[in-house]
């Protein structure tokens, strides 16, 4: 069994006087995708900022052996932890390729850079025919997909990813998480997933955690959670 | 029920004190520093404006010395030219401000943030430079005399100021007439915070849309308000120029209006008890200064020294420290069984 | 009447105007960096850079070049701003504006009373940087010092934008400006990107007092406080955050006023600026976000 790349335990996390999070535990393995579902107000976004340390937090978060849970987000984000916040980040007021630059702005290997643009531009190859626009033109799909673009030009060992579906039609969520999938297949990406869309989160992940009002209610691996009609019934609500 | 009553107790007595603290402050102090204090009260006065404006409308304005200016001149030219009895000018002082507020109120809804911080800063800059073109009415550089052009319009001239039957000095006489003045302007302002038009005021600082949606007038109130606070200034102007017996375009400078901001920000936005704070800060702290050391630049030095650590320690004010002191007693208070 | 007009001198008025347009300009920029990165239109801005003007004083009263003082003070300056910002803003950093502002303006006089306590209230003077010999242009009459200050202002600020615009850190700096949180995640560090600001603002504000010092022909520490308030007003009708904005506005402020101030009698020297103030209120009273700000969109 591989060694736990990122591992959370006991991690609590509050927004001025409320807290959000309980005590979460878990984990995400090398190469592996692993989905967080849960209600609105669960504490999923939570999670996955108390990771990135855009929220003040307590408890373990160990990541690739290294204790991250007092480091700021600039910190994690230099460790190799790529965070696609809710709302995606764009920076809206720099153009597409500004934005794909300050992806690999920790990174010192130029040569190591430009290998990457071409590769993520074999992913998404659109964006070089919009290098130039501004990012905050491109429609919500794009954003999301710059977004995406963006951090993996840090050549990320774990990616956060913060509900890639809001706001986005069906067919466009698809195409991202066929990406997502891809990027895990080829790459041997680790992803740790935030998503209310259900049916996508599982298809998409090897592993699941439900939350429920800042704990985890249940978990264990995405096929077993989706055919089980309780969890269904109690924590997702279809 | 029982806690409201508590709370109300709770008010009389600081009121009281507050009272107390007005009649018995002159004994405390000498007659000369009595003059100071008017002078805190004159800050004071104005302080309260600001923060009507600022602090609970959200505008914000660099150009309240020029208020000031129009109360001041308008005080000065009336004794000097009309021979008006002194103190009788301060009403009119405060309308014509009030006046020049509004106006300024009104290019002003167009301009928001930095924008009216600029409109009304030029206003400041400005000042000096009018007063001295127009100097028929305003005496240019030289300003207006109120004790060699009109002495017998001037109160306590004679030494002592009688009334209902009590004597005093002229320093004490300008000390009460400030502070009683700046005393019925706090509860006037308290009165109007506490009530609808202040609630009307809170919802237009913290948010014009949802103001707007709600159906309030926003042009109507953000003007009534810049009215409102050029009343508070003139008056402070008006009562400046009595002390001083003289306005001149020196006095109403710039940084006039940079104290003002200062002694608001200081002693808290949307906070009305800090404002005593603010105004004895603005008023007494460049004399602590100096008496530190007179060397050249060391009291600035200081005095910017101690703005920046008061700012960084408070960084909501006196105001913000007040509620944050109050807060066990009110809780206590509120919450008892 | 009309074929009685002086064409020369309204040429010479308007290079005299841009001159000084663009010494405003270097300051108008200062103001724009922080205003872009701490919110805050910084008051101390003019008496930073008189600070970095009496250092320079300094340096060439200790034998050294005009021009060797003014690229060492600039450096002196960048450092300086890094400093204050560390000291004095960063503990207010989450603090509402307007204590910032107030923070501003305690540094306002903070600085001031610290230049006249290390130098004491006498005036001096610096050397000319350019000839003062004029330069015939076309017929024209121009002072070289004139064209210089132009020149080096121009140039101070097109380093400036090629720095922002073709360095990473320069990317990395516009990032942590218009998004803060975004910008963390990808590894930026913001907070030192504010201080990297403050920095490139004092180094601006060094070039503005270096160019205004040697113009007049003797300063004391007030030197800076009109120029503030040109480079404030400029700033504005340029639209604050745009540092393009900052230059043209300046630039047509300092031609505006000095054709003003020569041409209607009325208003002499002493209304210059209450005149100027004057059209800048007008200007925005139609376009409320300056000539070259973007409108932005308010969230409800």
């Amino acid at each position: 069994m591989p060694e736990a790349l990122l591992e959370l335990e006991g991690v609590e996390a509050r927004y001025g006087p409320v807290q959000a999070l309980h005590g979460i535990s878990l984990e995400v393995k090398e190469g592996e995708v692993v989905a967080v579902l849960g209600a609105n107000g669960a504490g999923k976004t939570t999670t996955l900022r108390a990771v990135s340390g855009t929220v003040r937090r307590g408890g373990e978060i160990v990541f690739a052996g290294k204790r991250i849970s007092r480091r700021s987000p600039e910190a994690v984000a230099r460790l190799g932890v790529a965070h696609v916040p809710e709302g995606r980040g764009t920076l809206t007021e720099l153009s597409v390729r500004e934005n794909l630059r300050l992806g690999a702005y920790v990174r010192r290997d130029r040569a190591g850079v430009r290998e990457d643009e071409q590769r993520v531009l074999s992913y998404f190859p659109w964006l070089e025919h919009r290098a130039g626009q501004r990012a905050g033109t491109l429609s919500g799909g794009e954003q999301q997909m710059l977004a995406l673009a963006r951090a993996l030009m840090l050549r990320p060992r774990l990616v956060l990813l913060d509900e890639p579906s809001l706001g986005l039609a069906p067919i466009v969520t698809a195409e991202i998480f066929r990406i997502v999938g891809e990027l895990n297949e080829k790459e041997g990406l680790a992803v740790l997933v935030v998503e209310q869309n259900a049916a996508f989160a599982f298809e998409a992940s090897a592993r699941a955690y439900v939350l429920e009002v800042g704990e985890v209610a249940v978990a264990g691996s995405s096929d077993e959670l989706r055919r089980n009609e309780s969890v269904r019934r109690s924590y997702l609500g279809y | 029920m029982r806690q409201r009553a508590l709370g109300s107790v709770l008010w009389l007595f600081i009121a009281g004190l507050a009272l107390v603290a007005y009649a018995f402050a002159p004994r405390l102090v000498s007659d000369f520093h009595s003059r100071d204090l008017a002078h805190a009260g004159v800050f004071f006065i104005a302080i309260i404006g600001l923060n009507l404006l600022t602090g609970y409308t959200g505008q914000i304005s660099l150009g309240h010395g020029a208020l000031m200016a129009i109360g001041g001149y308008t005080t000065a030219a009336l004794v000097v030219h009309e021979h008006w009895r002194d103190v009788w000018t301060i009403p009119l002082a405060g309308l014509a401000a009030g006046i020049v507020g509004f106006l300024i109120g009104i290019p002003a809804l167009r301009l928001s943030g930095l924008y009216l911080a600029l409109a009304t800063f030029a206003l400041a800059v400005a000042m000096p430079s009018l007063l001295k073109k127009f100097s028929g009415l305003t005496g240019g550089g030289q300003g207006l005399r109120l004790l060699e052009s009109a002495p017998e319009q001037v109160t306590g001239i004679s030494g002592t100021v009688t009334i209902l039957g009590h004597s005093m000095t002229q320093n004490h006489f300008l000390y009460y007439l400030t502070w009683a003045i700046g005393l019925v302007g706090f509860l006037i302002a308290w009165l109007i915070v506490r009530g609808p038009l202040g609630r009307v005021f809170r919802a237009v600082r913290d948010s014009e849309i949802a103001a707007a949606s709600a159906g309030i007038n926003l042009a109507g109130y953000k003007t009534l308000a810049f009215a409102l606070s050029g009343v508070y200034a003139g008056v402070a102007g008006a009562l400046l120029a009595i002390q001083d017996e003289i306005v001149n375009p020196l006095t109403f400078t710039f940084l006039l209006s940079i104290l003002i901001l200062v002694g608001t920000v200081v002693g808290g936005l949307g906070s009305l008890p800090g404002m005593v704070l603010g105004a004895f800060f603005v008023q007494y702290l460049p004399d602590l200064s100096t008496r530190l050391s007179s060397a050249p630049g060391v009291p600035d030095f200081v005095y910017g020294a101690a703005i920046i650590v008061v700012m960084i320690l408070l960084p909501s004010g006196a105001g913000g420290l007040l509620r944050r002191l109050a807060r066990p007693l009110t809780t206590r208070l509120y919450t008892r069984p | 009447m009309l074929l009685a007009f002086d064409w020369t001198q309204l040429a010479q008025q308007i290079v005299i105007g841009l001159a000084s347009g663009g010494v405003w300009a270097t300051l108008a920029v200062a103001l724009v960096l922080i205003y872009r990165s701490t919110g805050v239109v910084n008051f101390a801005q003019g008496e930073m850079a008189m600070f970095s003007t009496f250092i320079a004083w300094s340096l060439v009263h200790h034998g050294l070049s005009y021009w060797a003082a003014f690229f060492l003070t600039v450096a002196i300056s960048f450092v300086g701003g890094v400093a204050v910002e560390r000291v004095v803003i960063r503990p207010v950093e989450s603090a509402p504006v307007l204590t910032v502002v107030i923070v501003t303006l305690g540094l306002f006089f903070l600085v001031n009373g610290a230049a006249r306590w290390i130098w004491t209230p006498e005036v001096r003077s610096l050397p000319n940087a350019f000839s003062t010999r004029p330069i015939d242009v076309a017929g024209v009459a121009f002072s070289i010092q004139d064209l210089g200050n132009i020149g080096v202002s121009l140039a101070a600020v097109g380093l400036l934008w090629v720095f922002f615009r073709f360095t990473k850190l320069g990317l990395a700096s516009r990032a942590a400006a218009v998004n803060p949180e975004a910008s963390r995640l990808l590894g930026v560090r913001v907070s030192w990107m504010l201080a990297l600001g403050w920095g490139l603002a004092a180094g601006m504000g060094g070039v503005s007092g270096m160019l205004t010092a040697p113009a007049l022909a003797s300063f004391d520490q007030n030197l800076m406080q009109p120029v503030l308030l040109y480079a404030f007003a400029g700033a504005v009708l340029g639209g604050i955050d745009s540092p393009l904005g900052a230059v043209v506005g300046t630039m047509l402020l300092g031609v505006l006023v000095n054709l003003v101030g020569t041409y209607v009698d009325w208003v002499g020297t002493e209304l210059r600026l209450p005149v100027a103030l004057a059209v800048i209120l007008g200007v925005l009273l139609v376009r409320p976000a300056g000539l070259f700000g973007r409108v932005s969109v308010r969230r409800v």
